[in-house]
């Protein structure tokens, strides 16, 4: 190995290491503020993904259809619940959000033939028929069980993540595809050359994660959402509703799922079923930070990276045992230095 | 309520004690999973093939493993216990197939499998005298590459493969195949079929210079490797197996894959084919059927596997009806005999020749070599 490989080596495992941190910092939230497990995370990036390859390749998406549907059995639901609650002012806002959104965004996607649109064009597109699954998502499997134990949800999440797999492989089928790429310039640094799309991943991801940051320290849902992970009740009696919360970051994770597969697909080719592995890794990178802390989060997703890229190098058939041994030090070190506080018994 | 589904269970059983009579087959596909895109095109071919069979009616259960071999045992049971199949076609994948074999066996049942190892019918011995299967072995195409490096002045090869089953075993017939031709081998690489780079294998592999490098790999995932290989900028050749041939990777991988070599069976090529090469007219005819049904350019080598299997069926039901009635233990040991008497079968991979000791039946006619020109698959004389 000369400094040449080492170089390559390490721009690819920061580059794989970006995208496994956006990821680890929207498993921190949504665990941080609902108590789940967020297994399906990696859905979202082949959704995301997969989404704008097939507008690039003239095909309408079945994630659309999945869009229509789920907010038409979200606004059914949401329906009974507020005419039995006697709160018929819910209708509209339920009308408008969970009926019209994706009625508009279909309209859209079936009027326009996104293929011919310009990239960003498409980029909106794809996240607009995927992000509002989120909240659907939540409020589908997770908000009727939203104050049942940590186990409870991580099962609900496990069923949730083999439903959308399984949905994932009815809509794109087993092979998988790759997007045109935001940027063919390519830039040499050195003995390096730098590819245009590596540089947007990267780019992206540190305006993501300030974003976030930002959004966290200075408006209003944003430490609504900081309050609710602090303190449910508490925060509960400061009138912010859990709901709300849940939706909230069920709809950032979506988004920033979305955006990473849409931001891998031009690098590499994206499966109905590669965002759960690529998930696992930033829930590796999730645990090194105990799923409370997003700078450790993304330095711990940034070391997956690095240790993903080098151990293909050297023992490339034990790449990925290499890369999920790294839970076990971590947990041993995370239980000898931090006291437990039981939740349930 | 508690009548009219009294009612329909009484109908309903009706016709499954008619159906008692008709000839059964169980088809067990990896149709979700790993294998998908594997087993899709074989579930859809089954439903081109013919309902009758010399005048007697065929019934075809076609249950999914999600390319997983517990499943796989377990529905291969219930083919064989509920529904009293007298065939079972399956499975995609080798792991599943091996599984299978025992029970098949048990049953006294005869088995095609679709998968490609040659464990699965090698050696014929009690059990799998009950098996039969329909894909060529690893080592013909090990020995097709090898054949071809030889005559292109090959001196050192390196492997990138799957790090499964699929990748294990083509590194163990290759590399034993390529020792013997005096190639050297200087790199073993492997990826996951997930993967999102092999950056750090490329890398490795290209360190060590070699005059061609073998990719082992199935479907869409194999152009990983080969898209960062260009992109690293490798110059020398590039082969493929014959897990890549479908349409789906000539679209992914797209300018990369210009000039890449690999074996496959002669059904990619057909149209290509001399008129005097007799699986021609057989293969055309299968792809004629599946394109008709699914579009042009849909079909798939592993679906033609699927056909050749029931190619093999339709060829051996007329010698057994001989023996016994569909359903009864007579029909499936008749059957068995007369899938091992298989002579100059014209199928869409090749000629079927069965022997008491060769269950595949196989020969050179089987493979043929394929390279990729202007994104289409290009016959090599």
């Amino acid at each position: 190995m000369d400094l040449q490989i080492a170089l390559l080596l390490g721009q690819d495992g920061i580059v794989n290491g970006a995208i496994y941190a956006l990821l680890a910092l929207a498993l921190v939230l949504v665990f941080a503020v609902t108590r789940v497990i967020f297994i399906p995370q990696g859905e979202f990036v082949a959704y995301g993904a997969l989404t704008l390859a097939a507008f690039q390749a003239g095909k309408t998406p079945g994630t659309l259809w999945l869009l229509l549907g789920a907010g038409v059995l979200v606004a059914f639901i949401d329906s009974i619940m507020a005419v039995r609650a006697g709160a018929p002012g819910r209708l509209k806002r339920i009308a408008l959000w969970d009926l019209a959104l994706p009625a508009v965004v279909a309209g859209l996607v079936l009027w326009l033939e996104p293929g011919t649109l310009p990239l960003a064009a498409q980029v909106v597109l794809a996240l607009a028929i995927v992000v509002p699954l989120g909240p659907m998502v939540y409020r589908l499997a997770y908000q009727p069980l939203a104050e049942a134990s940590v186990l409870v949800l991580l099962i609900v999440s496990v069923a949730v993540h083999l439903a959308l797999v399984g949905l994932g492989l009815l809509f794109f089928g087993a092979e998988g595809s790759r997007t045109t790429p935001f940027s063919e310039a390519q830039f040499a640094l050195g003995t390096l050359t730098v590819n245009g799309q590596t540089l947007w991943v990267l780019g992206a991801s540190a305006v993501l994660i300030i974003a976030l940051y930002q959004f966290f320290g200075r408006t209003l849902y944003g430490k609504a959402l900081r309050a609710t992970a602090i303190n449910r009740v508490g925060a509960r009696l400061m009138g912010i509703s859990n709901t709300m919360a849940g939706k909230l970051s069920f709809t950032l994770a979506a988004g920033i799922g979305a955006f990473s597969g849409i931001l891998i697909a031009p690098i590499t080719t994206v499966y109905y079923d590669t965002g759960f592995l690529v998930g696992l890794k930033g829930f590796v990178a999730a645990i090194i930070a105990g799923l409370v802390s997003y700078p450790l989060a993304a330095a711990g997703a940034i070391l997956v990276g690095l240790l993903e890229s080098f151990s293909s190098f050297w023992a490339s058939a034990f790449k990925e045992v290499i890369v999920f041994t790294l839970i076990i030090p971590v947990l041993v070190w995370r239980s000898l230095t931090s006291h437990h506080v039981e939740e349930e018994e | 309520m508690r009548i009219k589904s009294l009612i329909v269970a009484l109908v309903s059983a009706g016709t499954v004690s008619l159906a008692y009579a008709d000839i059964t087959v169980g088809v067990l596909v990896s149709a979700t999973g790993p294998a998908a895109s594997l087993g899709i095109p074989e579930k859809n071919t089954f439903a081109l093939m013919p309902t009758t069979i010399a005048g007697e009616k065929v019934k075809y259960i076609v249950l999914d493993d999600a390319s997983d071999t517990t499943t796989a045992v377990k529905n291969t049971r219930k083919l064989l216990t509920e529904d009293k199949v007298d065939v079972v076609i399956g499975s995609t994948i080798t792991p599943n197939s091996l599984a299978m074999v025992d029970i098949a066996a048990e049953a006294e049942t005869p088995m095609i499998s679709m998968a490609a190892s040659a464990r699965i019918v090698d050696p014929v011995d009690a059990k799998r005298r009950w098996v039969f299967k329909t894909p060529q072995n690893d080592v013909q195409m090990s020995t097709a590459i090898t054949e071809h490096m030889g005559n292109n002045n090959v001196k050192t090869v390196a492997f990138i493969g799957f790090s499964d089953a699929y990748g294990e075993g083509w590194w163990q017939e290759f590399s034993k195949i390529a020792e013997l031709r005096k190639m050297k081998m200087v790199a073993s690489e492997r990826f996951n079929r997930a993967d999102t780079s092999v950056t750090g294998q490329v890398l490795k592999i290209m360190s060590t210079n070699p005059d061609a490098i073998l990719i082992a790999g199935s479907g869409t995932p194999a152009a990983l490797p080969q898209k960062a290989l260009k992109e690293k900028g490798y110059k020398g050749k590039i082969y493929q197996t014959h897990g890549v041939a479908n349409n789906d990777f000539l679209r992914v991988c797209g300018k990369d894959c210009e000039g890449t070599l690999l074996p496959a069976g002669p059904v990619l090529v057909a149209a290509q084919l001399p008129d005097s090469n007799p699986v021609k007219k057989s293969a055309l005819d299968y792809i004629g059927k599946y394109e008709k049904a699914h579009g042009s350019g849909s079909v798939s080598t592993f679906g033609a596997h699927a056909w050749d299997a029931g190619l093999l069926l339709a060829n051996a039901v007329p010698a057994a009806l001989k023996k016994g009635k569909p359903g009864s233990k007579e029909f499936r040991a008749g059957l068995r005999d007369a899938l091992e008497a298989t002579k100059n079968l014209y199928a869409a991979h090749g000629v079927f020749n069965m022997t008491p000791t060769d269950h595949l039946g196989l020969d050179q006619r089987a493979r043929v070599m394929v390279k990729i020109e202007g994104g289409k698959w290009v016959l090599q004389k």
